[in-house]
């Protein structure tokens, strides 16, 4: 398949490596900041083809991973009501809040239904003007744009029976935070190819002039990720702190214009509650003011952001790059896809499931420190 | 259509019966006999049917291998098939698995309130070509209406037999460390095609269901006496599931390569945007065969002659490796763990 074979090639992938393991004169860590990132370096073992010098930690971007439990449990709240379908992302579904998931809300009789896109919850709103239709809208700047243009194209169509229950995180805050924590061991990042396709990487400059990292915009496929992490090393060995953009065929320094104009419009920057890490300042995005009128939270009551609960679970430290999957006690015993005890277990995206689906309980062995 | 005059005094229900189904077409009275003798019993047009009796007669020689399944899909018509065929392939197939000649099935249907009888009319039509294709008859059937939102259109229940060919037992207890694993064809079409139809993504290409009976590449081995050890349609769950399962059950290893495992472009591009693994995706008309080592390569050549499994392959092997382990080896030579899927395969966000 074109666009895809291209970047999986075995010999490229150990040239790469080999390219690599040439530069290296020392130990570091680099930080592949999306989920989809994560999920391809566990499924084509490229951690594996790297020297053992070079240590990638998981970052926090796993969309449905850091959605506040309450946030979840809101989610479930609004679907139990009879006058209400809610449209969520299919695997927003899984994910647990403080009690029980959408999947099992939906089988005590909400009607939740599964979107592909935003815009076909306002295909469900038009078509069911009798009820109160409301789209979870989580995710990262990827996500964004398209929840945007709901928004956007409601007001145009004067749907009163649309509203949105927002959650939208950003990642340069999240990156920032993770630099400014007092255990941070991030030497460089691979930041996430799509959400800077959207957003251009101009706000990563500041962040690698100030901590002296190297940021390569970094794309999802093996050749992709070796690439990146190969410009990160040359950096690091270099004594270089830049912005890189591997990516290029996708990204461009100002990103998308017309979907940061639509963000703009829709949203505004608010402080956001990460799940497993905390409150980040300006890490969020809400409804701006001229929107507030689609705010689910304004018509069926404001999110209740309580305690989120401890246990067992290492999630945060795992979506804090502070852990690995396999150096949690719990991971494919009494934590697994099936009995998950926390969020980065539930996500495709998440780093506990991918170490559990592509490694299985020889992860635990120690194959991947 | 059951009255046009407007004039409310005749039966609500005449003798042309409307164009839904009632409740009464399960009533057992006049209504049901209509539907069974104007739409059920000349398409599936058997004999045995034609005797009007309780129940089928049969003479079978030998060992005898039955089965049986049910049928629900959302929607009852997709691109490639419908849950007729699907209701007689699906049967037909697991016999097929169980190395026997499919010869009978019994056909039960559920049908809901307000079912249109034009629909009902293409799917049995849809069965009986099924059937002919297959090489089996449609002996014995039972059809119940169920009030309008107790069923999803219609459910199928079919159940079958079959004659056991084969002269060793094919199954996972058969499977032996060393054993081929040949994939009949490319894998995922007849997933991303029902929830491409479903969920009405609008993809341009004509994602086409693979849905089709099994019979004639799995006799084509038991004829030509290659070794085959086990056999298992890949259904819901795709090849993760079926090579997971057998593992599990014959208690050894299985190593998959993923680079000789044929996904088409389409699929593979619809997989991608969904974030959905290929392995994981139903198919209705592909399966994996354990073959001896030594008739591997001819039973890749014997299959690949017939039209359903032109694209057969090896896939993997048995190993001695920790029981009910399958890894498949990835397009940089790393080995990955292949798991059954967990829950309902749900698209990612981004």
């Amino acid at each position: 398949m074109r666009f895809r074979d291209e970047y999986r090639d075995a010999g490229q992938a150990r040239r790469l490596a080999a390219a690599i393991a040439r530069r290296l004169t020392r130990a570091w860590t680099l930080m592949e900041v999306c989920g989809g990132q994560t999920h391809a370096i566990v499924r084509y073992g490229i951690d594996t083809l790297l020297p053992p010098e070079i240590n990638l930690v998981h970052g926090p971007g796993c969309p449905v991973c850091v959605t506040p439990a309450a946030y979840v449990d809101k989610a479930i709240e609004i679907a139990a009501r009879p006058e209400i379908t809610l449209c969520s992302f299919g695997d927003m579904l899984r994910v647990p809040g403080s009690a029980g998931d959408l999947l099992a809300a939906k089988s005590r009789g909400a009607d939740v239904r599964i979107v592909y896109s935003p815009l076909d919850a306002l295909a469900v709103a038009r078509a069911h003007p009798g009820r109160q239709v409301v789209l979870f809208a989580v995710g990262f700047e990827t996500t964004a744009p398209a929840n945007a243009m709901a928004a956007l194209q409601a007001r145009r169509e004067g749907l009163g029976n649309f509203s949105m229950l927002v959650s939208h995180v950003l990642v340069p805050p999240a990156m920032r935070a993770i630099l400014d924590s007092p255990d941070n061991r991030i030497q460089a990042f691979l930041a996430a190819g799509h959400v800077c396709t959207v957003m251009g990487y101009h706000d990563y400059e500041p962040i690698a002039a100030r901590w002296r990292v190297p940021i390569v915009v970094t794309g999802f496929e093996p050749l992709d990720i070796l690439e990146g992490v190969y410009m990160c090393i040359c950096q690091l060995e270099d004594g270089r702190a830049d912005v890189e953009n591997q990516y290029s065929r996708s990204v461009r320094r100002d990103g998308n214009q017309p979907a940061q104009a639509a963000l703009r419009e829709v949203f505004r920057v608010v402080p956001r509650h990460w799940r497993g890490i905390g409150d980040i300042a300006d890490s969020g995005l809400g409804l701006a003011d001229a929107y507030a009128d689609l705010d689910a939270e304004r018509r069926f009551g404001p999110v209740d952001a309580g305690m989120e609960a401890a246990g067992e679970c290492i999630s945060g430290l795992v979506l804090r790059g502070e852990r690995k999957p396999t150096q949690c006690p719990a991971f494919g015993t009494r934590c697994t896809p099936q009995h998950p005890l926390g969020v980065t277990m539930v996500s495709a995206e998440g780093a506990c499931a991918a170490y559990h689906r592509y490694r299985g309980l020889a992860a635990v062995a120690g194959g991947s420190q | 259509m059951t009255n046009r005059s407007g004039f409310a005094a005749s039966c609500p229900l005449p003798a042309d019966s409307g164009d839904t189904i009632q409740l009464a077409h399960g009533g057992g009275g006049r209504q049901m006999a209509w539907l069974l003798e104007t739409i059920i019993r000349p398409a599936f047009d058997d004999a045995e049917l034609d005797r009007r009796h309780d129940g089928a007669v049969l003479a079978v020689d030998g060992p005898v291998a039955f089965t049986t399944d049910s049928y629900v899909v959302r929607p009852l018509v997709f691109p490639g098939g419908d849950i007729g065929s699907l209701a007689v392939n699906g049967t037909v197939n697991d016999l097929a698995m169980c190395g026997a000649r499919p010869l009978c099935l019994s056909v039960g249907l559920i049908l809901e309130e307000g079912l249109p009888l034009d629909l009902l009319r293409r799917i049995v039509a849809s069965m009986r070509d099924a059937a002919a294709a297959a090489g089996v008859r449609l002996v014995t059937g039972d059809t119940k209406v169920v009030d309008r939102g107790k069923a999803d259109g219609m459910f199928i229940s079919t159940a079958g037999i079959g004659r056991v060919v084969a002269p060793t037992p094919v199954g996972p207890a058969g499977v032996c460390v060393g054993d081929a694993l040949v994939l009949s064809g490319d894998i995922g079409r007849h997933g991303m095609a029902v929830m491409a139809a479903r969920e009405a993504l609008g993809f341009e290409s004509a994602l086409q269901s693979d849905c089709a009976p099994l019979v004639a590449p799995v006799m084509a081995l038991l004829d030509a006496g290659i070794a085959v050890r086990c056999l298992r349609d890949l259904t819901r769950g795709g090849l993760a599931a079926a090579a997971v399962e057998i593992a599990e059950t014959a208690g050894r290893a299985i190593e998959l390569d993923e680079e000789a495992i044929a996904v088409r472009d389409d699929v593979a591009a619809a997989c991608e945007l969904l974030g959905l693994d290929a392995l994981h995706v139903a198919n209705e008309g592909r399966f994996l065969a354990f073959i001896a080592p030594q008739d591997a390569a001819r039973a890749v050549a014997l299959l690949r002659q017939l039209p359903v499994s032109a694209d057969a392959a090896i896939v993997g092997a048995v190993s001695e490796g920790p029981a009910g382990r399958v890894s498949c080896r990835g397009p940089l030579g790393v080995a990955r763990v292949i798991d059954m899927p967990s829950g309902e395969q749900l698209p990612r966000i981004c």
